[in-house]
């Protein structure tokens, strides 16, 4: 088996971000001190602490509603929406013109190797702004109506820290609504840089406001009551605990949710192009995807090679530095979710599957889970249940199509799913019989500001992306 | 001495069939003027959870159908209501104490309503679909598709009301559990032996009389349901109790609506509120 070919380190510089020691809080346009205690962010791929930032008070977040509902009454409601549009235009531009800076310091807060947050997460960003931006004004063609909730209330995870706040912010803002945003506690500081593109875009005080803490802080802004949408991406469990939170108010709500999505390989797909699709569905961002490939249900009679293949080309990704350019897989984000896939895949293991993990050398410090796949697993082992939101893979196989379709839906989840066939009719009528928000069809992982995100079952309810994305942020025509 | 008339038995409608509870219960219904018209059944939790049990057994075949398909068997509820119109508006007269022409009117509603709803089957994902023009050379395409098992809490209006809130929810390819009006249940199971005959599935809508408070959390806590109407609660804490159960599997809520005017014209809310968007994509090659 090859193992990987000796490269010169090619790092990244991080001279290009200024990391402050500590943060406040982003509120009706200024930075601001928490009322609250403090917390710090800490690279994971070397434990350093790279910031204190304040954690927000229920006081805090109240005094951050205000400012959004003032800018939603006063100002942002009542702009036309070409008005609108113009500053969201600002904002994809400034995006793209400090890129660099977003991309490594995504980097360096989260984990991701550089190539991905320099590639994939700016990019997408920029485009997502530019993509809503020309919503703004367009929004009487588009279905829904063009009345704004209000105030936005929204949650992201620390797995896609700016993408996440592209999602949440750019369609609110395009339909007229003004937010209230907490990124999640281990990622907080491209939020905040953020804030401050909303600064340089002169955008008006209180139509962004970024607030950061935990778990508390979230409840606070998901129970506030001057809040009239809640938009959230993290945990079915969170998500569900927020369903019950709104229950019996007017609060409109979506959520995304978990994913155990099914990446099937049909006996006819091209082998090395499945390959690169099963390596990319589930070690992309380090298997911190909600929608990752992360049960490889592969068609018994080419189950031995495509295993063989798969086990060849993990020997060649490269785990480490995440500012390295050369990287492939970067860190784990913290301690905790560490010390969660370790459990279950130990758990993989106790239960019978058999474990095979790349052959790499770890760094010493810092949060880092080799890229490993489990064989032999059954449809009742945890680790082809649950989430485990790292790179781990867990291979299933079948031999019909029936029979794929039978195991791909036996999830609670329904958030994505893959298929590789050459054949056409195939994919068609497995992309209609597979009950998930997103089919890649020999492909995978693909994104688009154009394209609608979101998940069937306890994978969550709502669409982000798209025209189909403007929905969670206005009333509806029929209102 | 005149002649003593045939009284009928209403019981359930599940799975195509018309059993009585299993709980062997019943509750007396009485006219607008308080007399007795019917002893209706009383549904328990193991007849909701046989209900759950037939419509989705009945949501692979009816979501697969065409939707041409679906709009013909639609279309047919229309027309053996519109061929049994006599016999609603007098169950409505009787169990509503309207006026003839009052019931005349729902009843004329009630057959639009489910031909209008009928030619939405083949229109909705023309009308809430997409082709996206995603930056790649990828084939890019978003279909709505029917959430699945839809439990419904029927508003009061007994005919037009119940029609109103399951034919969007059967035209896109949902199953449906359907609690009646508590108050006015018998004209549900009338519906019922209408959709019994009109080529219609068995276990594509299910009906269920009895106590709303009893049953709805049954349903409302059910991890094989996928979604939840909750048009007809008119208590709010029950109202609320039924949203924090469904939580438990993410249903997809519809919250109350005390004051719909059933009259109207509706939009396609009650359609796309329970349909999910599939997007798919391939990549475009040589």
């Amino acid at each position: 088996m090859s193992r990987t070919f000796e490269y010169a380190p090619a790092p990244e510089s991080r001279a290009i971000v200024d990391i402050k020691p500590s943060y406040g809080l982003f509120v009706n346009g200024e930075f601001v001190d928490g009322t609250g205690t403090s917390f710090k962010t800490v690279n994971p791929a070397t434990e350093e602490v790279l910031a204190e930032v304040a954690e927000a008070s229920e006081a805090d977040v109240d005094n951050a509603v205000r400012a959004a509902r003032r800018a939603y009454d006063r100002v942002w409601s009542r702009m036309p929406g070409a008005e609108r549009a113009k500053y969201l235009y600002r904002i994809a531009r400034i995006i793209q013109e400090r890129g660099r800076e977003l991309a490594v310091l995504e980097s360096i807060d989260n984990g991701k190797p550089i190539r991905e947050a320099r590639d994939v997460d700016v990019p997408t960003v920029a485009a997502h702004f530019f993509y809503y931006a020309g919503w703004a004004d367009k929004l009487k063609y588009a279905g829904y109506g063009t009345t704004p909730l209000g105030v936005a209330g929204q949650v992201i995870p620390w797995n896609f820290p700016l993408l996440m706040l592209a999602w949440k912010i750019a369609p609110a803002l395009a339909c007229g609504n003004t937010v209230v945003l907490k990124p999640a506690e281990t990622t907080p500081l491209t939020a905040l840089l953020f804030a401050e593109i909303c600064q340089q875009a002169d955008l008006p005080p209180g139509v962004v406001n970024i607030v950061t803490g935990a778990g508390d802080t979230g409840r606070a802004i998901v129970s506030h009551p001057d809040v009239d949408k809640v938009a959230f991406t993290g945990s079915t469990e969170v998500g569900k605990a927020i369903a019950r939170a709104v229950a019996g108010s007017q609060k409109r709500v979506t959520l995304e949710l978990g994913g155990k999505a099914a990446n099937i390989v049909f006996d006819d797909a091209p082998i090395d192009q499945a390959v690169e699709g099963i390596v990319n569905g589930i070690f992309f961002n380090q298997g911190h995807v909600c929608c990752a490939g992360s049960r490889l249900l592969v068609q018994e009679s080419v189950a031995d090679e495509v295993m063989a293949r798969l086990k060849r080309r993990m020997a060649t990704l490269r785990v480490g530095d995440p500012l390295d350019k050369n990287t492939d897989v970067g860190a784990i984000n913290s301690a905790e979710q560490l010390a969660k896939i370790r459990e279950l895949s130990e758990v993989g293991e106790a239960e019978g599957a058999e474990r095979w993990s790349a052959p790499c050398d770890l760094p010493a410090n810092g949060y880092w889970f080799a890229p490993t796949v489990f064989t032999g697993v059954s449809q009742a082992h945890r680790i082809a249940r649950e989430e485990i939101f790292g790179p781990v893979l867990s291979v299933l196989t079948f031999r019909t199509p029936a029979e794929a379709v039978e195991k791909a839906n036996n999830t609670p989840f329904g958030l994505s799913a893959g298929v590789w066939t050459d054949k056409g009719s195939r994919i068609l009528s497995m992309a209609n019989r597979l009950r998930a928000g997103v089919v890649w069809a020999n492909t995978f992982n693909k994104f688009d500001p154009t394209s609608p995100f979101g998940g069937y079952k306890e994978s969550g309810y709502g669409r982000e992306g798209g025209r189909h994305g403007l929905e969670a942020y206005l009333k509806g025509a029929d209102q | 001495m005149s002649r003593i008339d045939v009284r009928k038995t209403y019981k359930l409608y599940i799975g195509g069939q018309f059993p009585r509870s299993e709980s062997g219960r019943s509750y007396v219904v009485n006219d607008a003027k308080g007399r007795l018209l019917a002893n209706a059944a009383r549904a328990s939790r193991k007849d909701a959870r046989d209900a759950v049990v037939a419509a989705r057994a009945a949501f692979g075949g009816w979501s697969g159908r065409t939707a041409y398909n679906r709009a013909q068997v639609v279309y047919r509820v229309a027309e053996v209501l519109e061929g049994r119109r006599e016999q609603f508006e007098a169950e409505l007269r009787a169990a509503e104490g309207v006026s003839s022409g009052r019931a005349r009117a729902y009843v004329d509603a009630a057959v639009d309503r489910l031909v209008w709803y009928a030619g939405w089957a083949d229109k909705i994902t023309q009308v809430v679909g997409n082709a996206n023009p995603v930056a790649g050379p990828y084939f890019n395409l978003s279909t709505p598709e029917p959430s699945g098992v839809v439990a419904v809490v029927a508003p009061q209006g007994p005919l037009l009301g119940l029609v109103s809130v399951v034919a969007p929810l059967v035209v896109t390819g949902n199953t449906v559990v359907v609690i009646a009006s508590e108050q006015h249940p018998l004209t549900a199971i009338t519906l019922g032996e209408v959709m019994a005959t009109s080529d219609l599935p068995g276990g594509v809508v299910n009906v269920l009389t009895g106590s709303q408070a009893e049953i709805a959390p049954w349903l409302a806590s059910h991890m094989d349901v996928n979604g939840i109407d909750l048009t007809g609660v008119a208590d709010p804490a029950l109202a609320a109790s039924l949203e924090v159960a469904a939580a438990d599997n993410l249903k997809r809520v519809r919250r109350p609506a005390p004051d719909t005017d059933w009259l109207a014209e509706p939009g396609l809310d009650r359609m796309t509120h329970f349909l999910e968007t599939k997007t798919v994509w391939h990549p475009i090659g040589v």
